[in-house]
């Protein structure tokens, strides 16, 4: 079925309203330039297969940045390099969208090098247009991973040196070496002939994807008159008789015949499934405790929850989050990773308010939960006046300093040693701090632990862990705080 | 699928001796004057108008006879929407 007229592809927008100033119909490309062509060709081949309203064209930086100016199509602009790691993302969500990324040679060789060696290893089933022109175009004609040696750029005033710089790269041999990709193949920009077989390549890429073959790159040597410094019609000679030379044209890798098509099956879920998968009713609401009512000077706390690494600190400040998103209040749970996380110090941040959170970074504190020494010392100034300090007395041997602030001495380690684990300190401290702020109801803590904890058998130990706390907390009243209430739990 | 004729690309174009029936509309308004277009065409039906268009440039024109309908000059032009070729002479 032949046309009878070709004009511009239906998959480019009529005009192009995104593009700034007067004139929305031409692109914003110098005269001459390569992405044109390219652009018109994927364009047509988008028409002609049909996926315009399912393609997700990627556009990276450089001067085809702005490619969402002009396809008619999903488009997200990527950071520089990344393309195929959007392009990867895109694809494993919405595996029925056509996904195009679409580099340069600075983009894809040079600085996202690692993404598209990853990407095509893992053979993700995206198509990759390589736009090669030997330089980085937008930012003024450096020298790219693919400059010729000998070929002068501003940043090779006398020519690429191999002692120097290194060869170019030649992406698509390089890939070649893998075993995913499916389809490798070099064309170039130039005469009618090349023309012709660039859009056979394009149009193929494409169609692999479609059929779900896998992972096609296209590279294409494209002329950039304006940073080459000639005219268009020398630029294209160039391609033609010096880089064509350079960088062999054809097909590098075609496993097109043997490829077995993958299967695309999303899965599809009810509502009903999604709550059943997630654990929560299907309008959530029935499945909140009530919030209990809190005395003001404990309410909305900021916690700061600091100790050993492993002592659970980032477990407590997840079940303290987890337990506040259960009563229905704002949270926010900010671990501190480092290489702590075994031995040295470990801290997190947990936030729980009536109200919308901002930053999930705690700097006033309202409630400390030192676990030991040092974390006492850290952070005790940094809580506020009237502030509530939970002190793990088994291992901390010195009284709070300020006596601005209520305190809480619990023997954290030794309560979790009576029910026989050291590790359910944290539990206990959070039966402790349950008890005083009264923030959760009983019933709403054990169930998150339950809810939360991986392995089943340290479900008794810590339920009684946390039981000692509260008790600890209920049964022997602090001299410090007499003017505290007495406190009852259901 | 339209294939582009190489052999009429290679043709040697003789007007006179072969009657096409096709033509190609520039919409000289867009064209950004690279010449790729003038350099591939066979039959050489394209030239640089005197004219400046609002960009500033002199885009092609159309002689207004000979053109093969091969679609090259359409394939090589960069910008979108200036070229269209009609291969049968279509009214447009």
């Amino acid at each position: 079925m032949a046309k009878d007229i070709l004009e511009k592809p239906e998959s480019f927008y009529k005009v192009f309203e995104r593009k700034s100033g007067s004139n929305k119909l031409t692109s914003h490309y110098c005269p001459g330039c390569g992405h044109g062509v390219i652009h018109k060709l994927i364009a047509e081949a988008m028409d002609e297969f049909g996926i315009g309203n399912r393609s997700v064209f990627i556009s990276p930086v450089g001067c085809s940045v702005f490619a969402y100016y002009y396809f008619d199509c999903g488009n997200i602009q990527a950071p520089h390099g990344r393309a195929p790691a959007v392009a990867t993302g895109v694809k494993r969500a919405l595996p029925d969208s056509i996904v195009v990324s679409y580099q340069g040679d600075g983009d894809l060789a040079g600085i996202g090098g690692n993404e598209i060696l990853h990407a095509a290893n893992r053979g993700e089933n995206i198509t990759v247009f390589f736009v090669n022109n030997a330089i980085y175009g937008m930012t003024g004609s450096q020298m790219a991973p693919t400059t010729l040696i000998g070929q002068k750029t501003t940043t090779t005033p006398y020519g690429r040196s191999v002692k120097n710089e290194g060869y170019p790269i030649k992406v698509c041999e390089l890939l070649s070496s893998l075993e995913a990709p499916v389809y490798l193949e070099r064309v170039a920009i130039t005469d009618a002939k090349n023309v012709m077989k660039a859009r056979k390549a394009i149009r193929k890429g494409l169609q692999n994807q479609v059929e779900g073959k896998g992972f096609s790159l296209i590279e294409i040597l494209s002329p950039c008159p304006t940073g080459w410094g000639v005219k268009p019609v020398e630029a294209k000679k160039w391609v033609e008789e010096v880089l064509a030379k350079n960088f062999q044209l054809g097909v590098i890798k075609d496993k097109t015949a043997e490829a077995v098509p993958e299967v695309i099956e999303q899965k599809k879920f009810t509502s009903e499934e999604i709550s059943k998968i997630l654990g929560a009713s299907k309008n959530g609401s029935d499945f909140l405790y009530d919030k209990p009512d809190v005395k003001t000077n404990y309410q909305n706390p900021r916690i700061k929850i600091s100790g050993f690494g492993g002592q659970g600190i980032l477990f407590l400040g997840q079940l303290l989050s987890q337990s506040a998103m259960r009563s229905g209040y704002h949270t926010t749970w900010l671990p501190s990773y480092g290489p702590e996380m075994r031995g040295g110090t470990a801290n997190c941040h947990v936030i729980i308010s009536n109200n919308r959170i901002g930053s999930p970074l705690v700097t006033e504190t309202d409630v400390l939960f030192a676990m030991n020494l040092p974390s006492l010392d850290k952070f005790e100034n940094d809580v506020r006046k009237d502030g509530l300090i939970l002190v793990n007395s088994s291992l901390i041997n010195r009284n709070v300093k300020r006596n601005d602030v209520e305190v809480l001495y619990v023997p954290a380690t030794e309560l979790a040693d009576e029910v026989g684990n050291t590790k359910a300190t944290n539990l206990v401290m959070l039966g402790a701090y349950a008890a005083k702020s009264k923030i959760f109801s009983h019933d709403c803590v054990l169930f998150t632990a339950n809810e939360t904890v991986k392995r089943k058998e340290f479900l008794k130990v810590n339920e009684e862990a946390f039981r000692k706390g509260m008790e600890y907390v209920l049964n022997n009243k602090q001299k410090e705080n007499k003017e505290y209430d007495s406190v009852i739990f259901n | 699928m339209s294939e582009l004729n190489l052999e009429m690309v290679n043709e040697d174009p003789n007007p006179v001796k072969k009657k096409h029936n096709a033509r190609v509309e520039i919409d000289g308004e867009l064209c950004k004057e690279c010449l790729l277009c003038i350099e591939v065409c066979a039959p050489d039906v394209l030239k640089v108008s005197e004219s400046l268009n609002k960009m500033g440039y002199h885009p092609v024109e159309y002689i207004g006879d000979g053109c093969t309908g091969c679609g090259v000059c359409f394939y090589v032009c960069p910008e979108p929407g200036v070229i269209r070729v009609f291969k049968k002479n279509k009214v447009a």
